[in-house]
């Protein structure tokens, strides 16, 4: 196995007890945890570079400005596009409500129709059930197959020329599945469709390279690749960018404001209303340059060793069962598993008493439970700190759950 | 008590084998209650004659906790009369601390005098994320109640 073990000690968090145990972080598919030079960046931003940007004639400002646009400069090298392609944001949530308001408002008309698969989270699904309201489009579901990827067939047979707009995860935060985004991307964009895709789970975990993906817009956040809550991308093609309406006016997006109307600030500012995410842009900065050091073919390595390692382990477990693809070249490292009849929130309880924090629920993505026919499932995720030892803390766990609750 | 001791007893008893568990035919009252966060749901019913409940039934999927409340809740409400109930309602509330209050509602002494198995859960004080889940049918009752009127 991968040993990136070496890196536990750059997080201080992973030191301290939970309960009376040493903490066992298995929730990074919900936020990850941050590295000492992601956290001390941030601090000495605010210690000693603070000022508002684009705006200050004065030299704090000006240094304030290059600093923001230099963790532009870096996102937008460590996905592979131009950095006027880059708009920041609070985060993926607020980047797709950017697309559905300032693309789909503007060309969804009554019949269109907007692709989705079941495997979304709310924050690519609610979004578009608010435009479509407005627009009177309506929203298609593309399912899964059994073995928990996208069902193709479904898929392109869906995918008609009312298809507009294609939202799709390039990794689900429940399944783990990781979708293949350039096949989806080259037939939607045949069919006359825009792809808009929710990378908040696929940026942390693997290289993603949107030329590569053929992505038209593409979304993730900061909090859940090393970085700090609060600041998020929205990755957009410059010609679709240029003809995207703003969703947010204010300070900072414009060129010129009349009585009546205004005119917007050259991409990618046009959509950065108000004051930026500064510190936590710089946050984002130090978490790109720490995962580029790592390397993200050794980021994806450790998880694919760990995510067999746990998926072996939790199959000796009686009544366990996993949702999610055993095949380690489609999935990522998000495990949902229930075991026996044992309420996911209990098994939280449970392990929470032994220091190993999961997630337990419905993760956010409810028409998935539902198709699982489980209203809750418990997940546990993995990232660059974690070690075989931590699946093993979570085994031993599961086994008292079993024992607490007289399952034979 | 520790977590086990919580889990080992009535709890579990009340999870596996929920009492009234099922849809009354003609209620006079009925509430859905659902928790948005954890997806736990319960649909409380109750039939009322002469001021009393007569019958409830509570029917639900979700955790231990709030399905094991909702079973303890129908036997210690089912034939009481409204203010009984509202006692009973009050008292759970002080003991999980929904309510503020100093009274002592539950007698370390005579355990189960006041509530009976109820008061087992009163270990879920020391998780404080799950005291929603054991409050989830009792607000659907009164909403129950509320339906009634």
């Amino acid at each position: 196995m991968s040993d990136l073990t070496h890196l536990r000690s750059d997080f201080p968090i992973l030191a301290r007890e939970m309960n009376g145990h040493p903490l066992v972080y298995l929730d990074s598919a919900a936020t990850s945890q941050k590295p000492r030079s992601v956290i001390d960046a941030m601090a000495e931003f605010s210690r000693t570079g603070n000022a508002n940007v684009h705006r200050g004639a004065y030299t704090l400002s000006n240094d304030a400005t290059d600093r923001y646009e230099e963790a532009r400069l870096r996102v937008a090298g460590f996905i592979g596009a131009d950095r006027r392609e880059v708009a920041f944001n609070r985060g993926t949530t607020s980047a797709l409500n950017q697309v559905a308001y300032g693309w789909g408002l503007y060309n969804l008309k009554p019949g269109d129709r907007i692709l989705l698969t079941l495997m979304e989270h709310h924050a690519n699904i609610v979004p578009w059930q608010l435009v479509a309201r407005h627009t009177g489009a309506e929203l298609v579901y593309a399912p899964y197959a059994a073995n928990y990827t996208l069902d193709r067939d479904k898929f392109h047979e869906l995918l008609d020329e009312r298809v507009r707009i294609v939202g799709l995860t390039a990794m689900s935060n429940v399944l783990g599945t990781i979708n293949p985004v350039r096949e989806l991307a080259d037939a939607a964009h045949a069919a006359g469709a825009i792809v808009v895709v929710d990378a908040a789970q696929a940026v942390p975990h693997m290289a993603v390279d949107v030329k590569d993906l053929d992505a038209d817009f593409l979304a993730f956040s900061g909090h859940k690749m090393l970085g700090p809550t609060g600041i998020g991308v929205l990755y957009g093609k410059l010609e679709l960018l240029e003809q995207m309406e703003p969703a947010e006016g204010g300070g900072e997006m414009i060129s010129d404001v009349q009585l009546e109307a205004s005119t917007w600030a050259e991409v990618p500012h046009k959509f950065e209303a108000g004051t930026p995410p500064i510190a936590q842009a710089i946050g984002l900065g130090a978490a790109i340059e720490y995962l580029e050091k790592v390397g993200m073919d050794a980021v994806r390595s450790h998880e694919v060793d760990i995510t067999r390692y746990a998926l072996d382990q939790l199959g000796t477990i009686d009544d366990l069962t996993i949702y999610g693809p055993t095949d380690l070249d489609v999935r990522g490292g998000a495990v949902s598993f229930t075991l026996a009849d044992i309420h996911p929130h209990d098994l939280a309880t449970i392990l929470d008493q032994r220091g190993i924090a999961i997630r337990a629920g419905h993760h956010c993505a409810r028409p998935l439970a539902r198709s699982l026919n489980q209203p809750a499932t418990a997940r546990a995720s993995f990232y660059v700190y974690n070690s075989p030892g931590d699946v093993d803390a979570l085994v031993a766990g599961l086994h008292e759950a079993r024992e607490i609750f007289g399952v034979a | 008590m520790s977590l086990n001791e919580l889990y080992r007893g009535v709890i579990l008893d009340h999870y596996r084998a929920p009492r009234h568990h099922e849809h009354l035919a003609a209620p006079d009252g009925s509430a859905e209650g659902k928790n948005p966060l954890c997806g736990d749901e319960v649909t409380v019913e109750v039939k009322v004659e002469d001021g009393a409940v007569t019958e409830i039934g509570a029917v639900g999927v979700g955790c231990s906790i709030s399905q094991a409340s909702a079973s303890m809740m129908t036997e210690a409400i089912v034939g009481k009369s409204r203010p009984e109930i509202d006692d009973i309602v009050h008292k759970f509330k002080v003991m999980m601390t929904i309510e503020d209050s100093d009274e002592d509602v539950v007698d370390p002494d005579r355990p189960g005098a006041a509530l009976g198995d109820l008061e087992a859960l009163q270990g879920v004080r020391k998780f404080p994320v799950r005291i929603k889940c054991a409050d989830l049918p009792w607000i659907t009752l009164e909403q129950a109640l509320e339906d009634l009127e």
